[in-house]
């Protein structure tokens, strides 16, 4: 029988009934989210037939994507797709952080910077865990949600550039040695392979599949999470907020029953598909 | 008695007569046998078809001859029932000796009619009316070798519908063309011997003298490489032309499915080679079915004239990678051809570069999939436990 006053600890899901809601991200940064992972799937989902050629589903998913010979245009197409938003991000940063020297881009409890308090909660996390020590109190950004983000910014320059090395290995071969090529293709495919497990495995668990968000966190699509939310997940922000008196200026609408439908269908198609491409990637490696 | 015999005797008389003017050209002689044999629907004792239509005999290759030149043990009318079989070979030697230990060999099993078709009707091959008519052999030949339980009783291949869709099959039942390779191009007419006799011309040392009976050029470059070579050196596991081509299915090299099927074919020898292949961009883009424009083996190696690096006419020899590459890769250069299509990346010695970058690689990845499972893991048991016990405290009824 369901609970007739479900808690946040019920599920991480906004819920419109009741409450404040407060803005955690901007318009920006949600589209952002979606041109990175909806271009993502489409490179995972055109990169792995060519990871696990021999395997017998890549043919079939070769075909799904648009056959053999769309493969690679699809591949180039969602490339170029995630270099647009990396490079926009990029742009965003250089111009609040240097352009504009506004405060907290490069450090401080907003950043996306690793600091102490990152390798102090991860100890004490991995402390509470087993059950040695109290659960940290996190700040805006916890500590595995900063190295999701490195992560990818990584990735994006790893996966990136050997991508295009790849694309145009005549070009790049005037200033990279001949042992270069061969490597790029190793370290694209590996690196790639580690962004779709870590992806589709790592990050579906922590932010989305964990009994505290079970079985998703809007707040990336609708960008605004309940008072309650806010408060479990990062207290530290929340109290500093309030403390600062600036918690009034993040207050926001809560968000509307189109907008979370919406959300729910995008994002559990993007989890479902990325499982998908998870169980045949794992599956490469059993079934040879 | 007396009376039917008399009226027979009139009968064979009047219709010899009657021939005679209709047909002219049957010698008169013959004009007894037809009177009887002229009838179409003449059956033996065992239900045998023994009608001659006189007017094809006398256009076939045997129309000059008198039925007694065949028939020779029959002198007088009435015959007996039974009459010896017609000998062939009195006239044909040659080619009677020639099927003498030939698969065929049998002549209960294969009478020279079983190819030549009717005895009565038989054309000089040139003659398209010809069972053995270059244009006519494959669907001759197929009558047996088109039927999958022939097939399988005698353990061959059932080649008749590979060879009609084959080029060659193509060339010949829809272009017409007499030059197109037919069964008996390859395999001879009567002495046709097993693949395994090595005086056949299938025989594997010998297709390669076989094909060049048409493919004079590419035999020629193909005897200069190193699989020529071998084969004539008496190495029977290098290649010869069927191994790639096949036999009868023979496909356009251009087509797809060629291209598809060929890369194995090289690999079933050259394992090591192929396992590296494996690895490249190359393999994974040409695997994913019908994907032909990456490079296959003999895109870098050449197809007929294989030959070693080392020397400097082949198209991976260091001097021409430039050009070689540059088939494909538009703008290669010096420093692109240092690419290795053969990597391999799990050893040391051959590519310590690459082998160190992907154990890099490998590291980075099993070390930080490692600790974030473990990480997960941990977290999810204890997030669950924590939740349970709130709803607990609270009282909760699912608790």
């Amino acid at each position: 029988m369901p609970d007739p006053e479900p808690s946040m600890h019920e599920g991480g899901e906004a819920k419109p009934a009741g409450g404040r809601y407060f803005m955690r991200f901007t318009r920006e940064q949600r589209y952002l989210h979606a041109a990175l992972f909806s271009s993502f799937l489409g490179l995972a989902a055109t990169g792995l037939p060519l990871r696990f050629s021999e395997s017998i589903w890549a043919r079939g998913l070769a075909k799904a994507v648009g056959g053999f010979g769309a493969i690679l245009f699809f591949h180039k197409f969602c490339a170029l797709v995630l270099t647009v938003a990396f490079l926009i991000h990029v742009k965003e940063i250089v111009t609040r952080g240097i352009v504009h020297r506004e405060k907290g881009i490069f450090w401080g409890p907003a950043s996306m910077v690793a600091n102490w308090k990152d390798v102090k909660d991860l100890f004490g996390h991995l402390r509470w865990f087993v059950g040695l020590g109290p659960r940290p109190q996190f700040d805006r950004y916890a500590y595995w949600e900063k190295f999701d983000y490195w992560a990818v910014f990584w990735g994006m320059i790893v996966i990136g550039f050997s991508g295009y090395a790849m694309w145009f290995a005549p070009f790049f071969a005037h200033f990279l040695p001949g042992w270069a090529l061969n490597a790029v293709l190793v370290i694209h495919s590996e690196e790639g392979l580690l962004a779709i497990l870590f992806i589709f495995s790592i990050h579906f668990v922590n932010t989305h599949l964990r009994p505290d968000s079970f079985p998703m966190d809007l707040v990336i699509f609708t960008g605004v999470e309940s008072e309650e939310e806010f408060k479990h997940k990062r207290p530290e922000e929340y109290a500093r907020l309030k403390a600062q008196g600036k918690l009034e200026t993040r207050l926001a609408e809560p968000p509307g029953i189109w907008q979370i439908n919406f959300s729910r269908v995008v994002g559990y198609s993007a989890i479902l598909i990325g499982l998908v491409l998870l169980a045949l990637t794992l599956s490469a490696y059993f079934w040879r | 008695m007396k009376t039917a015999s008399m009226i027979v005797r009139m009968r064979v008389l009047f219709a010899g007569a009657l021939l005679a003017v209709i047909v002219p050209g049957i010698a008169a002689a013959e004009t007894d046998c037809l009177s009887c044999h002229g009838d179409a629907s003449l059956q033996d004792a065992s239900g045998k078809s023994v009608g001659v239509d006189a007017h094809t005999f006398a256009a076939s290759i045997h129309g000059t001859l008198k039925c007694g030149d065949c028939h020779a043990t029959i002198k007088d009318y009435p015959h007996p029932d039974q009459i010896t079989p017609v000998k062939c070979e009195s006239c044909h030697a040659d080619e009677a000796a020639g099927l003498t230990g030939s698969v065929h060999a049998n002549k209960a099993e294969h009478p020279c009619t079983s190819c030549h078709g009717d005895a009565h009707a038989i054309f000089p091959k040139t003659d398209s009316r010809s069972a053995v008519y270059p244009l006519n052999i494959p669907r001759t030949c197929g009558a047996c070798h088109g039927n999958a339980a022939m097939a399988r009783k005698h353990g061959l291949p059932n080649v008749y519908p590979l060879y009609i869709d084959s080029i060659h099959g193509f060339a010949l039942s829809k272009e017409g063309l007499l030059v197109a390779a037919n069964c008996q191009s390859c395999h001879g007419s009567h002495h046709i011997l097993s693949h395994n006799d090595p005086q056949s011309p299938t025989y594997k040392a010998n297709i390669p003298k076989t094909c060049g009976n048409c493919h004079a050029g590419i035999t020629d470059e193909y005897m200069g490489g190193v699989h020529g070579k071998a084969v004539t050196a008496g190495n029977l596991k290098a290649p010869v032309c069927t191994d790639c081509h096949t036999a009868h299915a023979i496909l356009q090299p251009t087509a797809a499915a060629f291209r598809m099927q060929s890369t194995p074919i090289c690999g079933s020898c050259h394992k090591e080679k192929l396992s590296t292949y494996r690895d490249t961009f190359h393999s994974q883009l040409g695997s994913l079915g019908g994907y032909v424009e990456t490079a296959r083996c003999w895109d870098c190696h050449g197809a007929h004239e294989v030959l070693p690096a080392s020397d400097p006419r082949s198209p991976i020899a260091k001097a021409n990678l430039v050009t070689t590459c540059g088939k494909c890769h538009a703008g290669a250069n010096l420093s692109f051809v240092q690419y290795q299509p053969h990597a391999n990346a799990h050893n040391r010695k051959l590519n310590p570069a690459l082998y160190f970058v992907r154990l890099f690689m490998n590291l980075l990845l099993a070390g930080t999939l490692g600790f974030f499972v473990i990480h997960t893991i941990l977290w999810l048991i204890r997030s669950r436990y924590d939740q349970l016990k709130r709803k607990a405290a609270e009282g909760g009824k699912n608790a």
